[in-house]
């Protein structure tokens, strides 16, 4: 089984205060891994540390290392800008660009370079077919993306994502404010692109990480708790923290 | 009690809010009346399109003057717009929020400085260096139009900056995630999302460059001609009222005053149009 990411040691603090303690850990690749734990424990910023989204913040530091293929992605030379179109990333609030349905999906394409307008249609066809967006989106292609439902732009917002073939998807929370139809499309489209891609999605709802990840880890105030095979952390879980916190017994 | 008092700040406020638009109109009316009646009794076109400007002689051709207000204020904003709006996404862009807290009231400062200092520098510094680098009288077109740029920065890139600040950060995270660079984003994304705000920066910059007038007579050298080249020596519409009113009489005195109208009346368009397109991104929000 090869191993996507590889974390050892990570510390990261925002300014002087410590958001993640001591990880350690491997993200096997072509698998989900499920993040789950209760709010502020640092999944969101566990999840900007590996496209580095973090560095927008002044005064984020890091210690330890993140390896993406056995490379370190904070060292000095690193090329973050090539990092974010291999590690693609949807947001926790589904937010499009201001342009069209068309334009959005290419963006990230288009920057690269891409400009062939057969290859480019092709593309759009695809990535929305895979987000589960073309049927209801492919009459008004050229409309603003802004215009779209809550759950249309998130699955949009996936699409742009596809649009760039990364070889990660990181998810915040996609389904958040969503209904069970919706999630229930993101979720279908997350199981069939497991097989192209390594994914990896932070949810508040457990029982979508016991319904789609391989794998599942538990955070708790910055911490690691405990990771293994969805099926184990669900039935079998070692740690106290975690059991209370899948049956609902947590704060 | 407490609803006597509601009632009576409300007055207060509503007599203060009134004076302000009275006084307000008072001076348009003062001077529409004062410079209409000259208008069509010299006849409009002979007003504004004639070039003869000799008050002694009876001739009162504002055609140099309009066309000087002009050339001025666009190279105003040939120097200061580009200059501000680049600015303005450098600090916003580039540079640390908490460097960028200190730099914005530091530019905003330089609102505040009494436009004769501005003036003073253009004489001691800036003429000198355009006589003696590329010839001419050196008081001139070109150094009233640097000193002009100069002045409205302020005005372009704090209003710039407070529109590109207002781009939802979330536009720029998303469209980084994507793998685009800074600039890429600045350009594909943040530019769109501030357009009306800095095209509306543009605008007030420009009204501040029309209506300055004592940097203005310090450093364009004030002769009454068509400018044919930048290092040439021009007035303004502003400076022209200025130079002359202390000793104006009669229909000289109507004529300046009619001269005001016609300034007047530029900067009310120059600021409705931007309003509006301030209005129009209010409206899209
Ligand atoms: N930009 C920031 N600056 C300072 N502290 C931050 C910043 N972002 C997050 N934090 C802190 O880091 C901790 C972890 O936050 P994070 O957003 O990662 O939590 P989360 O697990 O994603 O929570 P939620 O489930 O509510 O989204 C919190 O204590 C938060 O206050
Ligand atoms: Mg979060």
């Amino acid at each position: 089984m090869k191993t996507k990411f590889h974390i050892k040691d990570l510390d990261l603090f925002f300014k002087e205060e410590k958001v993640l303690k001591q990880i350690n850990f491997e993200i096997p690749a072509n698998k989900i891994l499920g993040i789950i734990g209760p709010s502020g424990s640092g999944k969101t910023t566990f999840l900007r540390a590996l496209n580095r989204m973090n560095d927008l913040e002044d005064g984020t530091r890091i210690e330890g290392n993140i390896l993406l293929d056995e490379e370190d992605i904070y060292k000095p030379d690193y090329d973050v800008v090539a990092l974010r179109k291999k590690v693609g990333m949807v947001f926790a609030m589904p937010v499009p660009l201001p342009m069209s349905i068309y334009e959005n999906v290419v963006y990230g394409v288009r920057l690269s370079g891409v400009n062939d307008s057969k290859l480019l249609d092709e593309l759009v066809e695809k990535s929305l077919t895979a987000s589960y967006l073309w049927d209801e989106v492919k009459d008004r292609l050229k409309t603003s993306g802004m215009r779209l439902s809550g759950g249309q732009q998130q699955r949009l917002c996936l699409a742009r994502v596809l649009a760039m073939e990364p070889e990660v998807i990181l998810l915040d929370e996609p389904c958040s404010g969503l209904d069970p139809i919706s999630t229930a499309k993101i979720e279908d489209a997350l199981t069939v692109l497991k097989k192209d891609y390594t994914i990896i999605l932070v949810t508040n709802n457990t029982k979508q990480a016991a319904r789609v990840a391989d794998n599942t880890a538990f955070f708790l105030m910055g911490e690691l708790i405990e990771i293994g095979s969805t099926g184990q952390i669900f039935t079998t879980p070692n740690r106290i923290e975690t059991n209370d916190y899948i049956t609902g017994r947590f704060g | 009690m407490k609803l006597i008092g509601e009632k009576g700040v409300k007055r207060i406020l509503m007599l203060t809010a009134f004076s302000a638009i009275s006084a307000l109109l008072l001076i348009a009316l003062f001077i529409l009346n004062e410079g209409l009646p000259f208008i069509f009794k010299y006849g409009v076109k002979d007003f504004l399109f004639s070039s003869d400007w000799n008050p002694h002689l009876g001739k009162y051709g504002i055609y140099p003057m309009i066309v000087a207000s002009l050339w001025v204020t666009f190279g105003a904003l040939v120097i200061g717009a580009p200059l501000g709006v680049a600015g303005a996404f450098f600090l916003t862009e580039y540079v640390p929020k908490s460097i960028m807290r200190i730099i914005k009231p530091t530019i905003e400062l330089l609102a505040a400085i009494p436009s004769v200092v501005y003036g003073f520098i253009g004489v001691m510094v800036l003429a000198p260096l355009i006589r003696n680098n590329f010839g001419g009288p050196g008081l001139s077109l070109l150094a009233a139009s640097i000193i002009l740029g100069i002045m409205i920065l302020p005005t372009v890139i704090s209003i710039s900056i407070d529109s590109i600040m207002a781009v939802p950060q979330s536009y720029r995270e998303g469209s980084l995630a994507l793998g685009a660079t800074t600039w890429q984003t600045i350009h594909m994304v943040t530019v769109k999302a501030s357009k009306s705000g800095i095209i509306a920066s543009i605008i007030l910059g420009m009204g501040r460059a029309i209506g300055e007038t004592m940097a203005v007579i310090m450093v364009a050298g004030n002769s009454v001609n068509i400018p044919h080249s930048p290092l040439d020596s021009v007035r303004t519409l502003t400076a022209n009222i200025a130079l002359e009113m202390s000793y104006a009489t009669g229909l000289h005195r109507q004529a300046l005053f009619a001269t005001g109208v016609v300034l007047f009346i530029g900067i009310i368009i120059l600021n409705s149009i931007a309003s509006v397109v301030l209005r129009k991104r209010a409206v899209k929000k």
